[in-house]
Parts: C-alpha cells; structure tokens; sequence
C-alpha cells in the first residue's frame, strides 16, 4: 500500500467518519415542514401530480399523529426537533439524473467518495452502485446484463418519472402506509432520493446490488426510499452501507424500506449503518413475501445517537421464509434500540432471528421484538437468539422479545444470553500473547462472527473495521 | 537459558484480604521438569497464575524473576547484559508471554467464534512483535512495522499478510504439531475450545505450548480428565516441549500417574500458601502412597 488515499484508508479508519465538507448546494429549502416547503421538493423533482398529493396526504397525517411515547424503555427523543431540520437538499451536479462516471462528479463529492472507498469497493466487481450524495443520487452505475434481462435499478426520483405504474403501485401503499407511524407519515411528506430495484420474473441477480448513503449537510435530515419488487421465481441481493459524518446540531435520518418478495423469489437486504453520534436514526423497513418466498434481513446498526429500527416480515404466502440477522453497537451516550418483527399470517410459515448485541462506555442496546402467529398458520416455527455483551457495569443491554399466538400448532424457540465480557476470557488470551485490546476485539470478533460470516467479504471487512474503530475508542 | 525463580511470593485475592500464598520459594530452569502437588486449595493455581499476571491476585511481597541468557530467542534477538533479568511482576500478561512464560489452564477458557487457527497464528505473532519491543534497541531500530489491514480471505481467519508468520507458513507449523499430540486436524477450524471436552481442552493447552514454544511451562493439572491413550500422548508432547525446545516444565499434579511419564527432577509440596517440602521423584511415590498428613506433622509437628 503506498499511494496517500490508501494510507488514509487502510491505517487511519477515523479519518474516514470524521471529516465534512463544505456545502455547495444549488437548492435548499427552508426550515420547518409546511405545504410550501413539500410543495417546493416535489415542483423541483419535475413529480407527477400523484406524487404530490401523497406527499401532501403523508404531510397532514404527519401533523395529526403523536410522537409515540407509551413504548416501554423507548429511547429518549425530546431532544429531536424535526422543524428544525432541513429536508431536502440537492447537490450541485448539473445532470438531475446523475452521471456515469466518477469523474464527472464534482471534486469534493469525489474527494468524499475516495476517503469512504467506494471507488475501491467498486473496483472489487461491484455490478452497480447507486451512491447518495446528500439528497440526491447522483452516482448510478449498472451493468448492462442486467439491462438485457429487465432488471430496473435507479434511482427512486426516476422511477417516479420513468415507471410510473409499478411506483404507482407499490410506493407506501400495502407494503409502508404514511399512516403506520408518525415517522413513516413524515417520511411519506418528505422522502427524496433512494433506489428502486425491479427484478423481473425468474432472474437471478448473481452479484449483489449495492448502493452507498451518506448525508454530508448540517441539520439536514435524510429520507431515502428503497422500493425493491422481486418478481416471482426471482432472487436479488440489496446491500446499503451508511456512514456519516460527525456534527454539533441534531441530524434526522428516517428512511423507509419496502419489499415485495413474490411466489418462491428470494431477497436479501443487507446493511452496515455507521450514522454520526448525534443523527435520530428512525427508519421503516417492511416486506410482504408470497407464497414459498424467502426475505432475509442482514443488519449492522453502529453509530447514531438514537436508532430505532425494527425491520418487519409479513409472511403473507404458505410455506414463506423469513431470517433476521442484526448487530448493534452502543458507546458512549448511544441508545440502540433494534430489532424484528414477523407476522405469520399463513402455514407453514418459518422464521428465525438472531440478534447480538454489544453495549460499552455507558451505552444502551435493546433488542425489541415482536413475533407474531396468526389464527389458522398452523405449523408455524418461529427461533428467536439474542445475545448481549457487556463491556462495563455502566453500560446496559435489555431485551424485549414479545410473542403474540395465537395458533396452536407451532413451534416456537426462544433464548436470551446477556452477559459481562469475560476477565477470564480476556486473561486466557493475554496469557498467550494478545495484548488487552486485542483479546477485546478477538472476544468481540467471535461474538459476532456468525453474522459476518452471511456478510459478503467486502462488507465483513467494513463491519469488522468499525467495530474495531469503536472498540479502540473505549478501550484506550 | 531461562531460570524462574519466585523469592518470598505473597499474593492475596485483590477484592478482598484473603491470603493465599504466604512466602512461596522456588526456582524452575530450562530443561529440568518440576512437580508441583499439594492438598486441595493450597494454592497451587494461584502460584501458577500470578506467575502469568492474572489481575484478580494482588502480589504484597515477594518477587518473581525470569533471568534469560544472551541467545533465549535465537540469534536475531540480542539480549544486552541489563535486560537479562526482568521483574515480572512490573509486566502484562502478555509481555509475559513474549519473554517466554507459558500458563496451561486447569479451566481453558471457551471463546466462541475464534478459530483455532486464527487464535493461534494472532497469538504467535503478537508475541514474536512484543519480544521485540521489549528488546528493541535504544535507536528504536527493530523490525518496521509493516502495514497491517487488508483482509484477502475472511476476517475472522485474520489478515494473511499480517504478522511475521504468514498463513501457509503458520498452517504448517500447525498441522505438524498437532500430528505430533495426535489431535485431529478437524479441531484447527473449531472455535478456541467452544465445546470441547475435558480431555480436549488440556489436550489443546499442550499443543498451544508446543506452538508457542515458552521458556517455563507452567501446567495446571494437565493430566485431569485424561484418557489413558491421551494422558501419553499429552505426556509425550510435554517431554518434546523439554527435549526440543528446552522448555523448564513446572507440572501442577494431584498424581503419580503422569509423573510416570513425565519424570520429574524435582518434586514440591505445598501446604497453606508456602513450598512445605521438596525432594526427588521418590517423594512424589511417597505421598501417592501416604498422602498428606505426614508432611503436614513434619512441618506442624502435629496432622
Ligand atoms: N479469586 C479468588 N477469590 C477468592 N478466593 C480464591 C480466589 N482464588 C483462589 N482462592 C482461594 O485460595 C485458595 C487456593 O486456591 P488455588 O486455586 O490456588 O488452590 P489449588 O492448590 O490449585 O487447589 P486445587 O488442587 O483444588 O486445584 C483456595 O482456598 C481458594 O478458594
Ligand atoms: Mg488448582
């Protein structure tokens, strides 16, 4: 490794979360979320009348909803101000639609990128990268293969434009109603940005499709949305990997997630989250699958001051497939609070979580979960693992994992470990050579291993570095 | 050369004020293997663990030396007259480890999610760099630090270009020595003794010390738990440890039996905190045959 960009990514990892940039943005909306300002977004995104007026029906839900506060140990948000955060900004590039090469792009935003490696993880035969620049998409890159076989992937302001009928269709009407919580109605008002991945009947998408978030504007907040539609007998693999620069004024994340997995399709969605320590990381994730269909939720949430995420399952279809894999990370002055939901609402519906969780320095991790059995899934079996580690005294790990059945004929499986880390463990690998710090992280290494191990290397390797980044902060 | 020596060791329990070990005197040297037996709760895994530096002991008096000779660590390892003898009560745990202190557990630890393999390699090398910064010239001139990062297979088998001991190189070394302790080749790709059994885990103690090749070998109750096939295999892997690489072996044992195999030269026993008597390979027949009250009456003058 020798060139200075390696240097600064291979040996100095906080680099790469600390730095910002200046803004240069040809639009910006004012403070505050009224009509005008939704009004404002959508005239500049050239929507369709539709749009706006769902935009505009999100709006006023938003308003009439309360902030949810009857969760037990829910994660304090009083200091969240979401008029205060600007919703939208587009950066400075003159083609709306993006560009297709990175050197197109202004310096800065491709200064961004070199420092988070996308270029390098690109060259590591990405088949499409889809990168978020502030509020816009301004990087689309997919291979023609793809083209020649249906596959849509682009960005969700085009999809508005370019396909109207499947948006029009699937775009927070089942999947993620406004009306589902107060964020998902805000979200709704607000959204900009985001992908759109159509995979048609019976293709296999062999390599993942990836895309890379990153907000860079202060008190701006980040509402992309994903709408992912597998056609039946389709597998697709959807990876998002978010890191965030550190600022003094609250930052708003509240991203919104749709699946749609059809008969026997298979859809993974992986993410790797490492938002600033002061972002509310409040987002909405849910997929329907079909009959025979599978989703699995990979996700690894780090960084953020709050995150609550909850990625949800409907298993809608006989004999469907879910499996959720999440990590969380907490340090200092962080409550993350993650975790799953599956509704079986036919037979012969399976799922399985597992969930590890790590909490130091004061920090709070909480698995929340709900799994629900309808009335009539019969042979229904759900297993549910989380396990927690605790670095300190100080810090907390809580677990709530509820189950609603109501079906009798099910086989439900359930265990919780939390646990101190080990001085025994840490002494043993000491006595062997490792110093303090490295015992730490190969103990913490293991425990998350049989998540990195369903990771793609590339996005083991980005886990297992941000770990250790955090880890070095708190072990000194 | 190596020579451990404990003066006059006292060590108490750090939370608390309960003494364990009360003047405790010996002396262990390259090459020469030495039991160490004694009644229930006398204090032998303390001896053992404060020996490597385990943190829940507080040491109140006493001192533990390790005195090396010039070529310990071979010939690219110069040792200066002032850093043959070291105070190891002043170092980690780890810093033990790289001058050459090996602890086998009576309890190993399980740590799930770590590959043999990974463990062992890591370890290898932490203590291959961490001897050479303790003997680093004062011109700071040892070894550049390569730069690390970059995983080229899975993270969890570790950086392969990491560390002065590649994986190939490491992969050999490894399969060699657990052909020579008869361990199955399976086990490199278990997690560090995440399910194994009694006899594994003591089994996997003696191939981590064969790996890792320590100056003094400190083995708590190796032989607990032992098959009689594996007790000779495990022997057999102690006295290489001895006969190969001229490791000083002090052996924590409730039986006769292992010392059949792995004769001692010197046999200790301990009593409340302190070496009560210490004699010849005879003296360890003789307390299978009497037990402990004799010594006791020698020491108290009543049983
Ligand atoms: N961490 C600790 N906290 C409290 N007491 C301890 C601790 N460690 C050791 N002791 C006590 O010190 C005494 C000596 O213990 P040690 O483990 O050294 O005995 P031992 O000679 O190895 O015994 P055994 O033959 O049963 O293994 C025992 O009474 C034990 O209970
Ligand atoms: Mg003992």
């Amino acid at each position: 490794m020798s060139s200075d960009q390696d240097h600064l990514q291979e040996t100095d990892t906080e680099a790469r979360f600390e730095f910002k940039k200046e803004e240069n943005s040809a639009v910006r909306s004012g403070k505050g979320l009224t009509e005008e300002v939704i009004r404002m977004i959508s005239d500049d995104k050239d929507e369709p009348d539709w749009m706006l007026e769902r935009r505009l029906r999100a709006l006023e839900q938003y308003h009439n909803m309360p902030m949810p506060s009857d969760w037990p140990g829910m994660p304090d948000l009083s200091e969240l101000d979401v008029e205060e955060i600007i919703p939208y900004i587009r950066p400075d590039v003159d083609k709306r639609e993006g560009v297709d090469d990175w050197t197109e792009l202004p310096d800065e935003i491709q200064d961004t990128f070199d420092k988070l490696g996308i270029p390098e993880a690109e060259k590591n035969a990405l088949s499409g990268v889809g990168a978020q620049y502030e509020s816009e998409v301004v990087y689309q890159n997919m291979q023609e293969q793809w083209e020649e076989k249906g596959v849509i992937f682009c960005n969700m302001d085009e999809a508005v434009r370019e396909h109207p009928e499947l948006v029009k269709e699937h775009f927070m009407t089942t999947c993620v109603p406004p009306s589902d919580n107060k964020f998902a109605a805000l979200h709704g008002a607000v959204w900009s940005g985001g992908s759109f991945v159509y995979v048609p009947e019976d293709v296999t998408v062999e390599m993942p499709v990836q895309a890379y978030f990153r907000m860079n504007s202060e008190g701006m907040g980040q509402f992309e949305h994903t709408l992912i539609i597998a056609e039946e007998g389709s597998e697709v693999h959807y990876i998002e990997g978010c890191s965030a620069p550190k600022y003094g004024t609250h930052n708003l994340h509240s991203g919104g997630v749709e699946v749609f997995v059809g008969e026997d399709a298979h859809v993974q969605y992986s993410t790797v989250q490492n938002w600033s320590k002061n972002t509310f990381n409040l987002n909405t994730k849910r997929a329907i699958c079909e009959e025979n269909g599978t989703m699995e939720w990979v996700s690894g949430s780090m960084g953020s001051k709050v995150t609550m995420l909850y990625p949800c399952t409907i298993l809608k279809g006989r004999g469907s497939t879910d499996t959720h894999i999440t990590i969380a990370l907490a340090g200092e002055g962080q409550d993350i609070d993650t975790g799953a939901k599956v509704y079986h609402n036919a037979p012969e519906t399976s799922s399985t979580i597992e969930s590890k969780s790590i909490s130091k320095d004061g920090g709070r991790t909480n698995y929340r979960g709900l799994v629900h059995i309808a009335d009539g899934a019969e042979n229904a079996s759900t297993a549910v693992e989380c396990d927690a580690l605790m670095f300190d005294n100080e810090s907390t790990s809580d677990t709530m994992p509820y189950m609603e059945i109501e079906e009798s004929k099910v086989d439900v499986a359930h265990e919780a470990t939390v646990g101190k880390i080990g001085d025994e463990d840490i002494f043993y690998l000491q006595s062997r050579g490792l110093d303090d710090d490295d015992a730490k992280k190969m103990i913490v290494a293991g425990f998350i291993e049989p998540i990195t191990e369903e990771l793609p290397i590339e996005y083991a390797v980005e886990l297992n570095r941000l770990i250790e980044l955090e880890m070095e902060g708190s072990l000194g | 050369m190596a020579r451990l020596e404990l003066n006059n060791l006292h060590a108490e329990v750090a939370e608390g004020d309960e003494k364990i070990l009360e003047g405790v005197n010996l002396e262990v040297r390259s090459g020469e293997i030495h039991a160490l037996m004694g009644p229930n709760g006398s204090g032998k895994s303390t001896t053992a663990k404060v020996i490597a530096g385990h943190p829940a002991y507080e040491v109140t008096d006493g001192e533990v030396l390790l005195h090396l000779e010039d070529e310990e660590f071979g010939e690219d390892i110069e040792i200066d007259e002032d850093q043959r003898t070291w105070n190891l009560l002043d170092l980690e745990p780890n810093e033990r480890a790289a001058l050459g202190i090996f602890l086998g557990f009576q309890y190993p630890a399980e740590i799930e999610g770590v590959t043999m393999t990974n463990f062992l390699r890591t370890a290898l090398n932490a203590k291959i760099e961490e001897r050479e910064e303790l003997f680093e010239d004062e011109d700071g001139e040892a070894d550049a630090e390569e730069d690390d990062e970059g995983f080229e297979n899975s993270p969890m088998e570790g950086d392969v270009d990491e560390g002065e001991v590649g994986v190939a190189e490491f992969q050999q070394i490894l399969q060699e020595k657990m052909e020579q302790l008869d361990m199955d080749e399976k086990f490199a790709q278990r997690y560090l003794n995440a399910g194994f059994s009694g006899g594994e885990k003591k089994q996997n103690e003696v191939l981590q010390a064969a790996i890792l090749e320590p100056s003094v070998a400190v083995l708590d109750e190796i032989d607990s738990g032992l098959d009689i096939d594996r007790l000779q295999d495990v022997s057999s892997g102690i006295n290489a440890l001895r006969d190969e690489q001229g490791t000083g072996i002090l052996q924590i044992t409730h039986y006769q039996r292992i010392l059949d195999y792995v004769e001692p030269d010197h046999v200790h026993v301990m009593l409340d905190g302190q070496i009560a008597k210490s004699g010849g390979p005879e003296l360890a027949e003789k307390l299978e045959d009497k037990g402990y009250d004799w010594v006791r009456e020698e020491v108290y003058g009543t049983a």
